[in-house]
């Protein structure tokens, strides 16, 4: 699956697609493919301050529960309630379901995050293929 | 005109097929009204009515229980439990977990009638033969470890994690201020991640190198002055023993941070290496896994935490103490160290008192020659708390941490058990000793984290089997543990991916890589192998290993058990390459087929409800 090059990465693989001053983020095709099956995702509530590199919520599959790390801080305008619901459709379409959006309060973070191409070196060097 | 093909539902109960073939309803299923599984004699004393005494507590409808005779509860439990597979049964390669045999000694000993129907709340004059075993058995987990204090309280392996983290907490406090940051390594138990986070502290992950071990250059950057400690298991969760150890001791010690181990792979180092000798501050040792008590099943588990003296007085409480004098008994002063038992029944001359490095029996000094990288000397030159005065000392203090004497209720002292005669308890020396009692006048200790002294009955089976075994016998079964996992390791190495090429302890971690590029994974390979009849190994663990399959094999296992896993093993991946659905799909010689499993973490069903 390719990997939208209008978005940016981390190296824990989230991504985050900014309109504006509102960032969505979500987890990458390779996290929910390494993850598998999706059960469960803990997201903040509306109006939570989240802060760059440091954890929000987590997601949980039938293997593993994992952090989900902020890209941006700011606060969360919007949480993507469908997922209580439905988490299967981060395995479905990972690349346009976010969990989170929010106002981000310092955009110049998104220049230490990694665009498509340095995202797909990083992946295939953690993966050594 | 239909047909109505008899499918064999879930629920199947027609008496066609042996029960072993067929599915069991649940007792509510099988209720019918009316029916009981007791008689009572008629009433032969006034009868009293039950809401006067209960008033608005008295139920006014009876409660939804199923209704049955006795025999068809008892046919249900029995037919259930032979649905276990069990060590008893077969080979059963958890990885992680050391799933090994648990001897028939050891329940022998443990029924006993005086020890099984020892109480925890009969007088200590009265329990010293019990206390007697909670020492021998302390003293001899100080022996393997090489540490120089214990608790046996903590009722499993994460409980002992947060029991040590507790202490290192706790001492750090001491110390004026407790420090907010724990490291753990990314291949690490999900337990240790947790038990950082309940003491309050943040987990801040360490990356492995490329060998699966410790990045010395990586650690030495993220160890700062707010370091509380590093958990790490040793060998790691891949098997792996990390060679480096006694410099990772040191770069958290330079930092006055402690190093905190998880004795969850014990079973690759009895007899061969002991933690207290490369640096390890705090440990918890697993009964259920190393010192074959029953694991699984609820066990209960077991896991004691070992200390060096520096921690001791944080220990939870009570800490076992002998009386100075005979005349103390049942009139519990000040304990004084436990000094020169020889709990195997040697000459006590030589049991000196522990100072310095507890010394490493004679018939391991070869063995230690050979880890001449290890330096010697004080490990740990922070400052640290005095027991015997309550105060901080040593801030700029060279002086090796476990010099120095022993404070009141330090632990016992002078063990040397393993180079003496191996003839135990029966030299009549108990009746010499000074009577053990619990020590509660521990004023820096975090307190009780368990109910009375802890699982005894694991320590009995412990010691039973640390007895039965011996120094040797111990030695043995590390040596064939490693060799077992080797074992496997060699035949299964051609046809499984090796992520890591370092050499393997206990315990082999492969990858399905190859069987993946098919669509078959390591959760359908271990569901293959239920229908060769052995317990599936652990499935995508550590997670540093994508598609991880991590086997265990224990000491435990002949060499024809082992050759018929590995038969099983080659020929699952034979059916990868020629039949893979037939492993996509398995199980299909159980009861039920594949379950759900997302199903049934998405929407579980928690509550058998009566039908509409």
């Amino acid at each position: 699956m390719p990997y939208p090059a209008n978005y940016r990465y981390t190296r824990e693989h989230e991504w985050i697609s900014v309109n504006g001053k509102t960032g969505s983020i979500g987890i990458t095709d390779y996290a929910q493919n390494s993850l598998g099956d999706i059960v469960y995702v803990d997201a903040p509530k509306v109006g939570a301050q989240v802060t760059a590199a440091k954890p929000f919520g987590s997601v949980e599959s039938v293997k593993a529960v994992s952090d989900l790390y902020s890209p941006v801080s700011g606060a969360v305008t919007q949480v993507n309630e469908s997922l209580k619901t439905e988490p299967d459709k981060i395995n479905a379409a990972p690349h346009e379901t976010w969990i989170i959006q929010v106002e981000l309060s310092n955009p110049a973070e998104l220049d230490s995050l990694l665009d498509a191409a340095a995202y797909e070196k990083f992946i295939a060097e953690e993966t050594g293929s | 005109m239909a047909t109505n093909s008899p499918s064999p539902g879930p629920r199947t109960t027609g008496k066609v097929r042996p029960h072993q073939t067929q599915n069991e309803a649940l007792l509510f299923e099988k209720s019918s009204p009316g029916k009981r599984a007791y008689k009572l004699p008629s009433l032969d004393v006034p009868p009293v009515n039950p809401a006067s005494l209960l008033g608005a507590a008295l139920r006014t409808q009876a409660p939804l229980l199923p209704e049955l005779s006795e025999i068809e509860i008892i046919r249900h439990f029995t037919r259930l439990s032979t649905w276990n597979y069990a060590i008893d049964l077969g080979m059963y390669p958890l990885g992680s977990c050391t799933m090994k045999y648990n001897p028939r000694v050891n329940e022998f000993v443990a029924r006993i009638e005086g020890l099984a129907d020892a109480h925890p709340y009969r007088p200590e004059s009265l329990a010293q033969g019990i206390l007697e075993i909670f020492d021998l058995l302390e003293r001899c987990l100080l022996d393997i470890t090489g540490m120089e204090a214990i608790t046996l309280q903590p009722a499993a392996g994460a409980h002992g994690e947060f029991t040590g983290i507790l202490l290192t907490r706790a001492w750090h406090e001491s110390r004026g201020n407790p420090r907010h940051k724990i490291l753990i390594p990314d291949s690490a138990h999900g337990t240790n991640p947790a038990t950082a986070a309940i003491c309050g502290y943040e987990v801040e992950n360490l990356k492995s190198n490329a060998d699966g071990g410790i990045d010395l250059e990586a650690l030495a950057r993220q160890v700062t002055g707010e370091t509380a400690a590093l958990m790490l298991t040793n060998p790691s969760t891949l098997g792996v023993f990390e060679n480096q150890i006694h410099k990772i001791a040191d770069i958290l010690h330079d930092k006055g941070a402690l190093l905190y181990m998880d004795g969850a792979n014990m079973n690759a180092l009895v007899g061969k290496v002991r933690p207290g000798d490369f640096g390890v501050d705090v440990m918890h040792l697993n009964l259920h896994k190393t010192f074959s008590t029953p694991h699984g099943g609820g066990g209960p588990g077991s896991g004691p935490v070992a200390c060096k003296r520096f921690l001791e007085p944080f220990l939870p409480i009570p800490v076992l103490v002998r009386s100075q004098m005979a005349t103390e008994v049942g009139a519990p002063g000040p304990g004084s160290p436990r000094t020169g038992l020889g709990p195997w029944g040697g000459d006590p001359s030589h049991l000196g008192t522990r100072e310095g490095t507890a010394s490493a029996p004679a018939e391991w000094e070869e063995f230690d020659a050979d880890q001449s990288e290890i330096e010697a000397g004080p490990l740990f030159r922070a400052p640290f708390f005095d027991p015997s005065t309550g105060e901080r000392v040593g801030d700029d203090d060279p002086m090796p941490l476990h010099a120095g004497a022993p404070g009141p209720g330090s632990p016992r002292t002078g063990l040397g058990p393993w180079g003496g005669d191996p003839s135990p308890l029966g030299t009549g020396e108990t009746q010499s000793k000074s009577p053990l009692h619990w020590d509660y006048n521990r004023p820096h200790s975090v307190g009780r984290v368990r109910a009375f002294y802890g699982n005894t009955g694991m320590f009995i089976r412990a010691l039973a089997y640390i007895l039965a075994n011996g120094p040797d016998g111990l030695r043995q079964t590390t040596e064939d543990a490693v060799l077992n996992a080797n074992y496997i390791r060699k035949k299964l190495e051609d046809i499984y991916e090796l992520p890591y090429n370092t050499p393997s302890m206990h315990e082999v971690v492969f990858s399905d890589r190859r069987q993946a590029a098919r669509g078959v994974k390591t959760g359908d390979i271990a569901k293959r192998l239920i229908d060769y009849g052995f317990h599936p190994y652990t499935v995508s663990f550590p997670l540093i290993v994508p598609g991880a399959l991590m086997i265990e094999p224990t000491e435990s296992e002949s060499v024809e058990e082992l050759d018929l896993f590995i038969a099983a093993m080659r020929s699952i991946a034979h059916e990868a390459e020629t039949a893979p659905e037939l492993i996509k799909n398995a199980p299909h010689s159980t009861r039920v087929s594949r379950l759900d499993e997302v199903q049934a973490a998405r929407k579980p069903i928690l509550r058998w409800k009566p039908p509409a």
